[in-house]
């Protein structure tokens, strides 16, 4: 069966502002970021659909030595989607010096930004942008 | 399935090396060779790990060009890559293939020169171990990963970060402590917990001697079946359990406090082995970060999980506590060339369980085990020894 959310579809639904995942009708459970089964019971029967995009910070870093082609610091975090999945992403609306322990347990918006790839990264990307609510 | 024991081990120098990647794993080749009482012609294969080579020397399939360098050109030889574990799978498949019968003497082991790359480039082709769709373009590094685990790790069992922090520091100092008496090691210098605590900081919390060092170096072992070991030491040292186990991309783990990579490698080996944690003498483990060195001793059942940082404090896990970690420097202070450290790390438990490691011998130790960690904790691969 032909792999149903392809990191090119997500990446282009992402850039556009809608950020899918994929449900299960089998279980019900959410597979983000896609795979090719249902993260929870392995099925294939598995249909794109636009999330909620908000969710609550598990944990994070501020990252300041940075790989090559990257400015540093900045913070980067794993967020509990309200569908039930992590994600990484970057905390992109706080100074990075500002972050602390205090941020986990805090309520995000998920939207995205586009990144420069490398000679290694076939081609740009896209990360996850995460902006505290409230 | 045939039992199998080491036979010989080699090590290089851990630090800078002037050396190509073939030239450290000769060394250390033999010198494993050597002392197995065995010559080149007499291994069947070669088990080789290897991280990063493509991008520090431009050299892909060094597997065979290592074989050629010792002058076993024919046999099959070949690269294992499992990130930072990438030695620790070449020798369990090394072990594997020997048991299975198909082999009697093999040759296995790792190198890697991972200063050549300097600082930004080693971080971008490390950060490699990450999912490169998902996770590489937040631009995560792999001392960030574990700074999300520090920080997990306090929220989940209400340890204050500075608390934490400084349970994490010991480690590091214990480590060196252990390092200074570590002829081949990296770092030779003792530390306190207020340099550790005054350092720079990497990814938070991680600080600079939270870190392991990018290191240059090579280790080698040779594996034989137990009638031929006999036959070429009188010291074997008996292979009793490995195990493997992997886990997806970073996200798909959720709560990282507990690797599900390692619970699911050291069942297989304790099961392997028929001991449990409370049997293990001594072990060699992965403290890539002080924090990664906390959660392993609880993923392999040493302490229960979220008492790990408390059991550092007590001296638990110092040269003379209830389970010596890393008597030789770990990767913090020995060095972290990391297609090497697994190998590195069975060239201690080896040499600690023949009683050759002077100050630093773990008295009467009889079981060590190696625990070794590749990529976002996607790879764990541990064995256990015993003579």
């Amino acid at each position: 069966m032909e792999y149903k959310l392809t990191y090119s579809k997500y990446k282009e639904a992402l850039m556009s502002g809608k950020f899918c995942g994929l449900k299960c009708n089998k279980c019900g459970g959410y597979t983000v970021p896609p795979k090719k089964v249902c993260m929870e019971c392995s099925s294939e029967d598995m249909d794109v659909v636009e999330l909620s995009a908000r969710g609550e910070i598990k944990t994070y870093t501020v990252i300041r030595v940075p790989p090559e082609g990257f400015d540093a610091p900045y913070i980067v975090s794993m967020v509990e989607l309200d569908e039930g999945p992590w994600v990484m992403g970057n905390i992109v609306d706080l100074d990075p010096d500002k972050a602390s322990m205090e941020l986990i347990g805090k309520r995000v918006s998920i939207g995205h930004k586009a990144v420069k790839g490398d000679k290694f990264s076939a081609g740009d990307g896209v990360a996850l942008a995460f902006k505290l609510e409230g | 399935m045939r039992e199998v024991a080491v036979v010989g081990v080699g090590m290089t120098q851990f630090g800078m090396s002037e050396k190509t990647q073939i030239e450290m794993f000769s060394e250390a080749a033999m010198d494993a060779i050597t002392e197995s009482n065995i010559e080149p012609r007499d291994i069947q294969a070669l088990f080789l790990g290897n991280g990063l080579g493509d991008f520090e020397e431009g050299q892909m399939n060094l597997a065979p060009m290592c074989a050629a360098d010792i002058g076993m050109p024919n046999v099959p030889a070949t690269r294992f890559e499992g990130a930072c574990a990438s030695a620790t799978v070449a020798m369990r498949n090394a072990c594997l293939w020997v048991a299975s019968g198909f082999y009697d003497i093999v040759l296995t082991g790792g190198t890697e020169k991972a200063m050549a790359m300097g600082t930004p480039m080693a971080t971008r082709t490390f950060a490699m171990g990450s999912d490169s769709r998902y996770e590489g373009f937040a631009g995560i590094t792999f001392p960030g990963a574990f700074g999300m685990a520090a920080h997990l790790y306090s929220k989940k069992y209400g340890i204050p970060l500075q608390k934490l922090k400084e349970q994490m520091a010991m480690v590091a100092v214990k480590n060196h402590k252990n390092g200074v008496l570590n002829p081949k090691a990296q770092f030779r210098k003792e530390i306190t917990v207020e340099k550790v605590l005054s350092g720079v900081v990497i990814a938070d919390p991680l600080q600079l001697l939270d870190c392991c060092p990018f290191s240059d170096g090579a280790a080698a072992l040779v594996f034989a079946s137990v009638d031929k070991a006999k036959e070429l030491t009188k010291k074997p040292i008996y292979i009793a359990g490995v195990g493997q186990g992997s886990a997806g991309p970073l996200y798909t783990q959720k709560d990282f406090t507990r690797i599900r990579a390692r619970e699911s490698a050291v069942k297989q080996s304790y099961m392997q082995a028929g001991v449990g944690p409370k049997d293990i003498d001594l072990c060699e483990l992965h403290d890539c970060f002080t924090i990664a060195e906390i959660l392993a001793t609880e993923g392999l059942g040493f302490f229960e999980f979220g008492k790990g940082s408390q059991a550092v404090e007590e001296g638990k896990t110092s040269l003379n506590g209830e389970i010596p970690i890393n008597p030789s420097g770990g990767l913090k202070a020995k060095g972290h060339p990391i297609g090497a450290t697994g190998a590195a790390q069975a060239y201690e438990i080896v040499k600690q369980l023949r009683e050759e490691c002077g100050e630093r011998q773990v008295k009467g130790a009889k079981i060590g085990m190696i625990d070794t960690l590749g990529g976002d904790l996607a790879t764990v691969c541990n064995m256990i020894f015993r003579r």
